[in-house]
């Protein structure tokens, strides 16, 4: 009973802190110079924070180790950008093919204008998360039989062939060949403008906020039910957990086709932020750079995710620039400093983290419990219950 | 005591994340003396300075270097400005670049140049087009960048005309009737110029793709052979051209490789150097046509270490150097002519700048692509590792 | 007929070369269990290395030093980023391996400021020959002797030494053979030492035939090395060998067909149909789960 009230009241502080954090974003946007650096971090971290989680349910929760995020997001971001591009743009975006053989567009669909952006966007995106769901549970069909290493290889061998197949020039057509998909609706097709066209109200921050953290609130909604359970006994002890009566088959393809869901959904709004896509981008090294970000946040906490994405990408892209370029202190030329340093640096600092911070920066407890058990200590009440424990 | 620990990390991160967030906007609004006491203004360079396409990004930034070290100053509306060449290193890959531009478009440039590479280009024009800031395209020849992107300008030829240029010379040097093209899977540059060249060429074409980080290509190269085939259409980044050259030389190819803008660097050169290959590329600017631009970009390049190892170690000029250079000086009769530092004078005052550059005269269409209709042919002279002009292509 | 046999030829060298990394991952993941994600890297650091002494030392004595620094390389990493977290989950041994592969890239990338390096002309091995009329490096004929070679030293190594019984009780049980009085930490190193010292003579030969070396020249070489290990069967070392001349002739036969856009999916295809049918590769031993 105390229990369910105390979880009761959390669960509101935790509404209350999004909230107050995505007007604190909305108030940010139009206050400050939209040109700093600051939002596309935001927009980028926000991003990612939704990849990394949905990678750490996966990893993190159910203990199944997968490297097919990138494949999922290439999926994700073709649907989304196939079915968003203009009519009248499709012929220039496929010049190579003569116009493409999907001739609709879904916020044209649903009537155009501002209405028909955000149904058409919001519906493109749930596809996007549909189409990489449905991808999923195809190849979990043979490969969820696989333990760990071998999981994780099939999986990253996955991800390369999707992204082969998206360049195969006969479906140029549909998916542009090697070209960049371009000309959708992005983040900031959702500013409002006047009349002039001028920028009135920015939002371009705030929908990709709002997209994460909806997405991420269902996750965190989904591991604190049954189901989450199930996955997390799964992680424990798979013996046991099937033992128990978990169907083993059913809880690992649900946590499959979830987590690639909410990563295709991820790379359509990948593809928002940058203004394209392109099987390219979504390689390999993509899948690397998320699973770093679940293991400096701390693998299974969803908040630790959220976290170490907006540092991975804010000191990656913006904090550690400055060691690109050549700086002079009076005639002192700081050494070392060229292109390539603020990469170095950069792998340094998170083999630092691997290698002392094992548990990355929240081990596998949420903000809350951090936040509880902080103001514990501060009141002192927290030693003496332990004690008596 | 580590949760507490991590908690206030987090939270210093934090807050330094806003104060850099608070501190980033102040900068460029006092105009920023320089040293010698004239007010700054900044052009963003927006070039690969790794990855792939990170030598010829290289090389580009030499040509604007290079400019910016002959005329460091500029006149706009009766004041002297000191020119200041912001870098942002786009890694050559499409994830990277719009961040590259963001962070551009954060430090208050006037105008960008750049960048090489299409792909890139393409990728960081609409946070370009957003924040209201013109870019001068340098050797991005794809037709999508400027298509539908009013900030986006360019100073080079484009990707179609490339490709019928080399149709041409094929056709005329010789009657091929047969191309092998191979491209960079995925790689919109080298797949564009494919699609254009097969558009064009009225014989049988073969195209393959190879993987990126590929280094094996001599499947590629026997396959050629082995479909007999009159010329081999590669035009692909200056590392995989390296190998492919490289190989072609080892093998002993008699097949003419005929490559685009991107083939043309003394790297390739240098791969080449000694053998029977046959290379011919179309470019922009071919040694010679300013003697007073050679001798002192070479000079420069013999005097300065670091800008001859980014040369590729030897003071041959690429046609991307050339181009970078009148990429710089277009930009400043841009700001001349905006009377400005405004980046959207600068955007209003673009389209009607006409320059007379090292590499032909520049004026820009209602696209914003620059008026072109002339490419230099030239072909690799192995013996004494330099280019010599084989043709000017002309095409209607 | 030509054509096939260039084909062939080719197939068989990249094979070799493969097959030389591929050891390196399959001894590794045999005693640690550990996808060591870095080996490609160490494999294109050695190609560097080499280019980097043979601007200023002669090649016989570039050679072996060459060979030497990536041995002491690949000594380093595994004591400075693998040893820590010999206690640690699997998976943060896997990530921290990632953690080195990106930092060598990075960090080749900073040296080279991302220019192509080209890889020197080594004697004997570069010269040209014809073999039924196609023409083609020496490299290409000595790999698939020089593979068997070493195989076979390392085999005996293995079965008939000391140090080799050591490594098969560190494979079977890494325990025990702890409690047998083994030094694990010795018989560990000495396993990066030979891995290391095989990608080095993997990584000269793969560079006189493809000679520009870039960042992530390593990554797609080592990428289908562990594939090929994978193939075999991780952990044997006759596996990963047949393995990659498997993928390796497959690879090249793929890119000379009509569908050489598909040639590395073609590869994942084979490890995934090969691992849902036959799951510890072709010569994998069986494992099964202690509760």
């Amino acid at each position: 009973m105390l229990q369910e009230k105390k979880s009761k009241r959390g669960t509101w502080i935790a509404l209350g802190c999004v909230a107050a954090l995505l007007i604190l974003v909305m108030v940010l946007e139009n206050t400050m110079q939209p040109t700093s650096m600051l939002f596309t971090v935001l927009k980028k971290g926000a991003v990612y924070a939704l990849v990394a989680a949905s990678l750490n349910l996966l990893n993190g929760f159910t203990g199944l180790f997968s490297l097919g995020q990138a494949g999922f997001m290439l999926l994700g971001a073709y649907t989304y950008a196939i079915l968003t591009i203009p009519s009248a743009d499709r012929e220039s975006v496929y010049y190579l093919y003569g116009g493409s053989a999907v001739n609709f567009s879904l916020p044209e669909l649903f009537g155009g204008g501002t209405l028909g952006l955000i149904l058409g966007v919001l519906a493109a995106l749930i596809l996007a998360g549909c189409v990489a769901a449905v991808v999923a549970w195809l190849i979990g069909l043979p490969v969820l039989r696989l333990k760990s290493d071998y999981l994780a290889i099939a999986t990253l061998g996955f991800a390369e062939i999707i992204r082969a197949i998206f360049q195969w020039d006969a479906l140029g057509p549909v998916t542009n060949g090697a070209n960049a998909l371009k000309n959708f609706p992005t983040f900031s097709s959702f500013n409002i403008e006047n009349a002039n066209g001028e920028v009135v109200f920015r939002l371009s921050t705030f929908v990709p906020f709002l997209l994460a953290a909806v997405c991420i609130g269902i996750m965190v909604l989904l591991i604190n039910s049954t189901y989450g359970r199930a996955f997390k006994a799964i992680r424990e002890d798979e013996v046991a957990a099937e033992a128990m009566g978990i169907s083993l088959a059913k809880h690992k393809r649900m946590a499959f086709c979830i987590s690639s869901f909410f990563a295709g959904v991820g790379g359509g709004m990948f593809a928002m932020f940058a203004n394209q896509a392109q099987a390219k981008t979504f390689t390999t090294s993509m899948t690397y750079e998320i699973l770093l970000i679940v293991v400096i946040g701390g693998i299974g906490s969803i908040s630790g995710s959220c976290i170490a994405s907006f540092l991975y990408v804010a000191a990656s892209e913006w904090w550690l620039r400055f060691l690109d370029t050549e700086t002079y202190i009076g005639a002192f030329k700081v050494p070392f400093l060229r292109t390539g340093f603020r990469m170095v640096v950069f792998s340094i600092i998170i083999m630092v983290v691997v290698l002392f911070f094992r548990r990355g920066l929240m081990g596998d407890r949420e903000l809350g419990d951090v936040a509880r058990s902080l103001g514990r200590r501060l009141s002192g009440k927290g030693k003496k219950k332990e004690a008596v424990k | 005591m580590k949760r507490v620990f991590a908690l206030a990390l987090t939270l210093v991160m934090v807050l330094s994340l806003a104060a850099c967030g608070g501190s980033s906007d102040t900068p460029a609004d006092d105009g920023g003396a320089s040293e010698s006491g004239d007010p700054v203004v900044r052009i963003g360079v927006f070039e690969p300075a790794t990855g792939d396409s990170g030598p010829g990004g290289k090389q580009e930034m030499l040509g604007m270097q290079y400019a910016n070290r002959e005329t460091p100053t500029v006149d706009i509306g009766g004041t002297t400005y000191t020119v200041e060449l912001v870098y942002a290193d786009n890694g050559s890959t499409t994830d990277k670049a719009p961040t590259a531009a963001a962070e551009l478009v954060s430090k208050d440039v006037s105008l960008v140049l750049g960048s090489y590479g299409s792909s890139v280009a393409m990728a960081g024009g609409p946070v370009f087009d957003e924040a209201g800031l013109a870019a001068i395209g340098v050797t991005c020849t794809n037709p999508q960048i400027t298509a539908g992107n009013d900030y986006y300008f360019r100073i080079c030829f484009l990707d179609n005309f490339q490709a019928q240029v080399l149709v041409n010379f094929a056709k005329d040097k010789f009657s091929a009737q047969k191309a092998y093209c191979l491209g960079e899977l995925g790689n919109e540059y080298d797949q564009g110029l494919i699609a254009f060249f097969e558009q064009n060429f009225d014989g049988e074409v073969i195209k393959d793709s190879f993987p990126t980080n590929t280094s094996d290509f001599s499947t590629y190269l026997t396959k050629a052979v082995a479909e007999d085939v009159d010329v081999i259409f590669c035009p692909v980044s200056i590392a995989y051209a390296t190998q492919i050259v490289k190989l072609a030389a080892s093998m002993d190819l008699d097949i003419p490789l005929l490559g685009s803008d991107t083939l043309d660097s003394n790297m390739v050169l240098e791969a080449a150097q000694g053998s029977n290959v046959q290379l011919y590329v179309s470019t922009f600017y071919q040694e010679g046509g300013s003697p007073e631009f050679d001798d002192g970009i070479k000079a420069w390049l013999n005097e300065d270490s670091t800008a001859m190892t980014n040369n590729g170690g030897n003071d041959t000029i690429a046609a991307v150097t050339a181009m970078g250079y009148d990429a710089y000086y277009v930009a400043l009769e841009a700001l001349k002519a905006a009377g400005s530092t405004d980046p959207g004078a600068v955007k209003a005052a673009l389209p009607g700048v006409t320059y007379d550059g090292v590499s032909g005269s520049i004026a820009f269409d209602e696209q914003g692509d620059a008026i072109r209709d002339t490419a230099y042919i030239k072909t690799a002279d192995t013996a004494n590792n330099a280019w010599a002009l084989e043709t000017v292509q002309t095409v209607e | 007929m030509q054509y096939g046999i260039s084909i062939l030829l080719s197939g068989i060298s990249l094979g070799g070369q493969y097959a030389l990394i591929a050891i390196g991952y399959t001894m590794v993941y045999g005693i640690l269990r550990l996808i060591n994600f870095a080996h490609g890297d160490v494999f294109m650091a050695a190609g560097l290395i080499m280019v980097y002494l043979s601007a200023s030392l002669p090649i016989g004595a570039a050679v072996p030093l060459m060979i030497l620094l990536t041995v002491l390389l690949g000594f380093v990493i595994e004591r400075a980023a693998y040893k820590p977290l010999r206690s640690a989950p699997r998976m943060s041994v896997m990530i921290s391996a990632i953690g080195v592969s990106y930092l060598l890239q990075n960090l080749a990338t900073y040296i080279t400021g991302g220019l192509p390096q080209m890889y020197p002309n080594l004697p004997v091995l570069s010269d040209q020959i014809t073999i039924a009329g196609t023409s083609t490096k020496m490299v290409t004929v000595i790999t698939p002797f020089l593979v068997v070679a070493l195989v076979i030293a390392l085999t005996q190594l293995i079965n008939h030494t000391k140090i080799g019984m050591a490594m098969r009780a560190a494979s079977r049980d890494f325990e025990t053979a702890q409690l047998m009085g083994i030094k694990i930490n010795n018989v560990i190193s000495f396993t990066f030492v030979i891995g290391s010292l095989l990608a080095a003579v993997g990584s000269a030969l793969y560079f006189t035939n493809y000679p520009s070396i870039v960042p992530l020249s390593g990554s797609l070489p080592g990428l289908r090395a562990f594939v090929a290990a994978v193939f075999g069967g991780i952990g044997s070392i006759p596996g990963a060998v047949v393995g990659a001349f498997l993928i390796g002739l497959s690879e090249t036969v793929i890119k000379s067909s009509d569908w050489s856009v598909f040639s590395d999916a073609f590869t994942f295809a084979l490890l995934i149909i090969i691992l849902v049918v036959k799951p510890t590769g072709l010569f994998g031993e069986k494992s099964t789960d202690k509760v």
